[in-house]
């Protein structure tokens, strides 16, 4: 079933659709069983199937015909619920204090307090000990103590619901990261600044009845971030319920090491290469083989890093580049979910091997939800969780984006588009000005990228699926912010290549598979600390691939031999590869360049459909002296 | 319309998940696949044929999952079942699956299934041994060589090649298990291997 299937006669079919799961759910109150239902021709072959003709993929539980949707979501009214606003965490004291090496006190603090559950007595999973911890806010190499920013999160089961109250549909057991200090509910947002060490403390307080599908094991990745290995959240570094892990984000340029000690941008001068400033990143949970489900349950967040240190993103709109921030300031998660229509709870198709597809797009957790505008500009920040559909953005009048990141990553200039494609893992920064329009207009951002499987997006422009709608309120109102025209210069890739070397990604046997090897815990490449190497994507059949390797962002060199869009000439943490990934066009070899610089230890490069990615699509490398 | 919606237990939600046809075992003896093969166990399955030869795709997966066999050698058919169901029931009947076994030097706990037609095709389609591809779907010779991997009673499922190292499936299953994996080091806990 496609979406295309589903816009025609839409009404018609779903009022088809809701009969017919009336009677699967009275049959399911009855308690017949599935043997009995298929007996009873209900549910394969059945007449309300016949009628449903062309909704291949319908029957629940039985998700696997063409890889379609496996069923149709309930109905939602749209439009209802405002869109959720990310909490900003909040600063805390830890107790007990970090330390460099695993902790050896459990956890103390407040008992269960805000709908958080009681951590005290979890013990730190983490085994090894932090890098370059004194250097970037740790007390001491013995001593406990952490001189930087301190933040406190539990992932623990959290009723949620994605539909509005009068739908009807019950809420969701869901696992994300809740705020222990406040109880506030992912998706969650940190606010870091360059020069600001952070040490964030996650517990896991997951419960083993998972609800039918994820794991309570979790390993949390902040991706795009030059971070530490141990604290970079890779798949082998689960830690299990009852415990914490304390991860350290240094929230340092890269280079500071040895290759760009220091560097100046307006006048301040600070470590790593200013050039290599980030500004929109995530995190998420992405332990092996649970990254789609445990992410699709809804561990993930927004990181936001800012520069005021040179005075450039600075989080206020009255300095640096002056971008809208503040309330003004707002991150969006798109995520494609399915929810069962005899119970109305979110649904994860387990025995897909090729990428999952849902019916209703959420945004902060909410399908369809709408969001107040002031007549002035706005920063929206766009990231697409997955697991697995690419998304294209426009907005209803035709008005421009003022795209302002690639990756999250700042461009040289602002460029000006009309839509924006954006896969699995891929964030994107933008401007959008609404003070020409008038109080009352409803404008709407629209999904209208084709993708009817895993295997990536057909490239076809379709009709809009409106997932956020823009209600503007008052009058014009003052407005300091500003759209920049030149932005951030991008680094030099004017090093000397220390190494190529080549990667295949291929599907073999139903499985992903990266030069022909399936992923296991061996090191497929060894790299030597501070150097550059010329990577070579490949990608047969077709089928699209969002590749990321940690650690450091690469930029794309070649894309079959021709250059990249101007949209991909930046700092690239995901390189996009197979057919239809740009327009229409396929692209079965990219040349990228990247450097290893910071850090020490293994990191992994993958797909990013995590479907893909849980199904054996990844690789390690090590950084090594 | 206002939906109404039925509370599910985890019993209910569980056994919808799988069918339960009848299969036939290489010992002969009839089965229901959720209730005699899955059900409260911890299982890995795969999809496979005795004549396929051209890729060898089959034979080296069989001889692999050997190996992992034989590291879980004190689990298996205790608390560790493994299925190989056919995807040619017309060939593959107990007789020629029980040969099948015995020329691999299988062992007890490990199951090679054969069973209806219709109900083998509607099974690999449940468990999502299907090729997006229509005509690759239909080519036996390239069908799909995953292990999936699970703990039926957690509602944990995973999968990783067939072929992939011994060590590493076995690892891949023993990470499923509660409070195993990464901690077991720290604690000095020892798994059940």
């Amino acid at each position: 079933m496609s979406i295309q299937v589903l816009k025609s006669g839409r009404r018609r079919q779903e009022e088809l659709v809701g009969r017919y799961m009336q009677e699967i759910r009275d049959i399911a109150k009855g308690g017949f069983n599935r043997r009995e239902l298929l007996k009873m021709g209900l549910v394969l072959g059945g007449a309300g199937l016949i009628e449903l003709a062309g909704m291949r993929g319908f029957e629940p539980y039985w998700a696997h015909a063409d890889n379609a949707i496996p069923f149709i979501s309930p109905p939602n009214t749209p439009f209802v619920d405002p869109l959720p606003i990310p909490p900003t965490m909040r600063p805390v004291t830890l107790n007990p204090a970090p330390t460099k090496a695993r902790n050896p006190n459990p956890a103390a603090g407040p008992g269960p307090v805000n709908g958080v559950p009681d951590v005290r007595g979890f013990t730190e999973g983490r085994v090894e000990p932090h890098q370059r911890w004194t250097q970037f806010g740790g007390a001491s190499e013995t001593a406990p103590g952490f001189n930087g920013t301190m933040l406190e999160s539990v992932e623990q089961a959290v009723r949620f619901n994605f539909y509005p109250t009068r739908d009807g549909v019950p809420p969701s057991t869901i696992w994300t990261f809740v705020e222990r200090s406040t109880g506030a509910v992912g998706p969650l947002r940190i606010k870091a600044q360059y020069g600001q060490p952070i040490l964030h403390r996650i517990h896991n307080a997951l419960p083993d009845d998972n609800g039918g599908f994820g794991r309570n094991q979790t390993t949390t990745h902040l991706h795009n971030g030059h971070t530490a290995s141990e604290s970079d959240g890779g798949p082998l570094r689960g830690f299990d319920k009852n415990h914490f892990y304390d991860y350290h984000y240094a929230n340092v340029r890269a280079g500071f090491s040895l290759t760009n000690p220091t560097s100046s941008l307006n006048g301040r001068t600070v470590p790593g290469d200013v050039r290599e400033t980030m500004s929109f990143l995530w995190y998420h949970d992405h332990e092996v083989d649970f990254t789609a489900q445990n992410t699709y349950k809804m561990l993930a967040s927004f990181y936001t890093l800012f520069s005021n240190d040179i005075l450039l993103d600075t989080d206020d709109e009255t300095t640096g580049l002056r971008l809208p921030s503040g309330e003004f300031d707002i991150p969006m998660l798109f995520m494609d979910k399915v929810f069962d229509p005899v119970t109305g709870q979110l649904f994860f198709d387990l025995f897909n091997l090729d990428g999952i597809l849902g019916d209703k797009m959420t945004v902060n957790g909410k399908i369809q939800p709408f969001l107040e505008v002031k007549r002035r500009k706005y920063r929206f920040r766009f990231l697409v969780g997955g697991p697995s559909r690419f998304i294209e953005l426009f907005l209803s009048n035709g008005q421009p984006f003022y795209r302002l990141s690639t990756d999250g990553n700042l461009l040289p200039h602002t460029l000006v588009e009309n839509s924006i494609r954006i896969a699995v893992g891929e964030r994107v920064d933008v401007i959008v000005d609404f003070s020409d329009a008038r109080a009352g207009d409803r404008i709407y951002l629209q999904n209208r990228l084709e993708q009817v499987n895993g295997r990536g997006p057909t490239g076809k422009i379709i009709a809009p699926d409106n997932v956020v709608e823009f209600r503007v309120v008052g009058d014009q109102v003052n407005d300091p912010s500003q759209i920049p025209t030149t932005i951030l210069e991008l680094p030099s890739t004017n090093v000397r290549i220390a190494q190529q070397r080549n990667w295949s990604f291929d599907r073999q046997g139903g499985a992903w598979a990266v030069n022909g090897k399936f992923f296991d815990q061996t090191i497929s490449a060894f790299v030597k600390q501070n150097t550059a190497e010329m990577w070579n994507f490949k990608s047969g059949k077709g089928w699209a691939h969002p590749v990321h390797p940690h650690l450091e962002e690469h930029r794309i060199l070649s894309r079959d031999n021709q250059p990249p869009p101007d949209f991909e000439v930046a700092r690239k943490d995901m390189s996009v590869i197979g057919e239809n990934v740009i327009g229409t066009r396929r692209t079965g070899g990219i040349r990228m360049f990247m450097q290893f610089r910071d850090w020490l230890g293994d990191y992994p490069m993958h797909c990013h459909n995590t479907v893909h990615e849980d199904h054996a699509m990844m690789i390690l490398f090590k950084l090594v002296e | 319309m206002p939906a109404s919606f039925a509370d599910m237990p985890a019993a209910e939600r569980r056994r919808r998940r799988f069918l339960n046809v009848a299969l036939t075992t290489h010992e002969g003896k009839t089965v229901r696949f959720y209730d005699d093969l899955v059900k409260d166990k911890t299982v890995m399955l795969n999809f496979f044929y005795t004549n396929c030869v051209n890729e060898a795709i089959c034979p080296l997966s069989t001889a692999n999952l050997v190996r992992v066999q034989k590291l879980l050698a004190s689990r298996m058919g205790r608390d560790v079942f493994m299925y190989s169901i056919t995807l040619d029931p017309a060939h593959d009947t107990p007789k020629v699956l029980a040969r099948y076994a015995r020329a691999f030097g299988v062992g007890p706990g490990w199951l090679f299934l054969t069973g209806d037609a219709a109900d083998l095709e509607a099974l690999r389609r449940n468990l999502g041994y299907v090729s997006p591809d229509p005509v690759e779907d239909k080519d036996r010779s390239q069908h799909i060589g995953m292990l999936r991997m699970g703990i039926e009673p957690l509602e944990r499922w995973a999968a990783c090649a067939s072929l992939a190292r011994p060590e590493w499936i076995v690892q891949s299953l023993v990470r499923l298990e509660p409070r195993q994996a990464a901690q077991q080091n720290l604690q000095g806990g020892k798994s059940r291997l």
